[in-house]
């Protein structure tokens, strides 16, 4: 089963309103305990994880994650220790990995595509790789099964909608609001809006992330139409602050899944 | 001969694009058209056009520097930046800006700073055009310029100092980059230098080739004839993409000077076009950057904040790689030596980022007889940095 299926599998198979994917930010705050928190959200009840490579200029990124991708780069993370994070993982769910356009450039598109293949990543997320810049990308990776995930946004017109949902592969990553990632008060009114706009010009499930940090707004969002849910800055800020982070986050996305039930 | 055609590039060569999350994607596209309109109005040009001279003081002075032409041993001709309103080159981008910023009903206006010319620039626009100002700055940034800080908060803008990283330029950008993604809708990016995505970086050289085209008709008048070379400092690449293009057409040398800070070899520097390399994408486009194998851009150093950029704008690499420029890189020593010797030689305390031009102009050996230098800005600012290095 190559990336693309084992996404659509996961997806399909959640048991759930809506798949529940958590962010991990690969390296942070060191490599071994990134580990235990990815497995901690497997053992939490997550279907898939979003793997974040770090980058020192996340412009897509809040406070949150930009603070503990610098703490990673920090104490030396690299893509291949990520990647064999990925390695690990992939092994208990679908593992999409998040990064930005330079790291994938730095490798070459198709350099980048087998190194993912290669670990049993399933998926890439960029950021800042739009419709326009994604075409290399997204030859690369289909030709190494791996699913290129595009984002739509609530600024995002329709007939760019058509484009971007048509080339969607393994989900489309809907952002809630405009702005960066991080926690933010709940905005359950908006969801609908961008999930029905999202679903109405894709085949692939729609998944909604940014600014859901609570199971309240996580099952809101699958009442809103929600197929994914993807929870980032809240898991992070756990994994920063708690005493026992695989404990703390386990117990966070175990809320998350049984809201999402 | 390659020429760079006028009009909203979006690539210059392979370099440029745009690098950015897709909240952005319809307000470049705005963004653009707005620009292909208002460069089109006549009602817009003549706003801008008696702007720039009853309010900044344009056409600025062309001045043959007699004593730093002796010192040099050619001509030596000054295009005099430094005395618009507001001590830069800046100035000229952000009216153009903030007008069009006013013209698209954008009420609020977000800029990044660097040594602070360009933040006292678009904070001066905005309070000439009743918009609101935000600009974000280094800490480290924060503390070299001060005087510029004060300068910005007696205009009415509010001044971000920026903690990440390195706490310079940098970061400064993707902090106005994180604010514009949030604020779309209500909020224009002036961004300052010739950088960004695409339509910005022809947006800033549309704006800023004025420098050229003034300096290239005064010589003209002044000596009927043009400089054998075009020297202009580069951090991003604003005066010199706008002192360039007055002369892609000229069989003009066209030399861009960066920050070599510590030297090239040590690695802390600002010279990502002449230290080489392969290309990288950086604030939304693809140009020559300072990176790491993995990707991972990494800190610039120089002595002037304003060329403390890891980054370059595209078109400047596509000018590199074309052999229509060429690119140099001056040390923080020896641009603290010219900035000295400058103001003694011709009473002009120019900027620590002008003195690295001044310093490849007055020190390299060069069989020129004429060289133009853009003097982009004054140097106040620099004042208590450069006497504290004693």
């Amino acid at each position: 089963m190559n990336g693309i299926d084992r996404i659509a599998t996961a997806f399909a198979g959640s048991g759930k309103r809506a798949a529940l994917m958590p962010y991990l930010m690969g390296g942070f705050p060191d490599l071994p305990t990134s580990l235990a928190v990815g497995e901690a959200y497997a053992d939490g009840g997550a279907d898939l994880v979003e793997l974040g490579v770090p980058f020192s200029d996340p412009l897509a990124d809040g406070p949150v994650i930009h603070a503990a991708g610098t703490r990673a780069l920090e104490v030396g993370a690299t893509v291949d220790g990520v990647l064999e994070l990925a390695t690990r993982l992939s092994q208990r769910l679908p593992v999409v990995v998040m990064t930005y356009a330079n790291l994938v450039l730095a490798r070459t598109p198709g350099g980048f595509a087998a190194a993912l293949a290669g670990a049993g990543a399933s998926g890439l997320i960029v950021p800042d790789l739009p419709l326009e810049e994604a075409p290399a990308v997204l030859e690369a990776c289909d030709a190494h099964g791996i699913a290129l995930v595009p984002l739509v946004a609530p600024t995002t017109p329709d007939d760019r909608l058509t484009a971007i949902g048509e080339r969607a592969r393994g989900f489309l990553y809907t952002v809630s609001v405009a702005g960066t990632t991080g926690e933010r008060r709940p905005a359950e009114d908006a969801y609908r809006d961008v999930l029905s706009r999202a679903k109405a010009h894709t085949d692939v499930p729609v998944a909604l992330g940014f600014g859901i940090g609570t199971p309240e707004q996580a099952s809101a969002a699958a009442d809103a139409g929600a197929e994914g849910v993807i929870v980032g800055s809240r898991l992070v800020r756990e994994a920063a602050e708690a005493d026992d982070p695989p404990a703390a986050v386990r117990e966070v996305v175990a809320a998350m899944a049984q809201a999402l039930r | 001969m390659t020429r760079v055609e006028a009009g909203v590039e979006h690539r210059f060569g392979p370099y440029g694009g745009q690098y950015v999350p897709e909240t952005l994607m319809p307000a470049l596209g705005a963004l653009e058209e707005a620009w292909l309109e208002a460069r089109a109005d006549d009602g817009f040009r003549a706003e801008l056009a008696e702007l720039l001279r009853d309010f900044v003081g344009r056409p600025t002075p062309l001045y043959l520097a007699r004593r730093l032409s002796e010192a040099a041993g050619r001509e030596v001709w000054l295009k005099r930046e430094d005395l618009n309103h507001t001590g830069s080159h800046k100035i000229n981008n952000a009216i153009g800006q903030a007008l069009l910023a006013r013209r698209m009903g954008k009420p609020r206006v977000i800029a990044e700073t660097g040594a602070g010319q360009h933040g006292v620039a678009s904070a001066t626009a905005c309070a000439l055009l009743d918009l609101e100002c935000v600009v974000y700055m280094g800490a480290e940034d924060v503390r070299r310029q001060a005087s510029n800080v004060e300068r910005m908060e007696l205009l009415g803008a509010t001044v971000v100092p920026v903690e990440a990283g390195a706490r310079t330029l940098k970061e400064a950008v993707s902090e106005a980059i994180r604010d514009w993604v949030t604020n779309v809708e209500t909020t224009h990016y002036v961004i300052g230098s010739a950088v960004g995505p695409a339509p910005y970086p022809a947006i800033v050289r549309d704006l800023q080739r004025r420098i050229g085209d003034e300096a290239r008709a005064q010589m003209l008048e002044r000596t009927g004839r043009l400089p054998e070379r075009v020297i202009a400092c580069v951090g991003g690449g604003s005066n010199s993409i706008g002192m360039f293009a007055g002369f892609y057409d000229d069989p003009v040398a066209l030399v861009g000077v960066e920050a070599a800070g510590e030297g090239l070899a040590t690695g802390h520097h600002g010279a990502p076009l002449t230290a080489g390399g392969r290309p990288g994408v950086l604030h939304g486009a693809l140009s020559a950057v300072m990176q790491d194998g993995d990707g991972q851009i990494t800190e610039a150093h120089s002595i002037s904040a304003g060329l403390d950029y890891p980054g370059s704008g595209p078109e400047h690499a596509w000018l590199r790689d074309s052999g229509r420029a060429t690119y140099v890189a001056v040390s923080d020593d020896e641009a603290i030596a010219a900035f000295r010797q400058v103001a003694k030689l011709e009473g002009i305390i120019a900027a620590l980022e002008t003195a690295h031009a001044l310093h490849y102009a007055l020190s390299v050996p060069s069989d020129s007889a004429v060289d133009l230098v853009c003097l982009s800005g004054r140097g106040d600012k620099d004042l208590a940095e450069v006497l504290a290095r004693g």
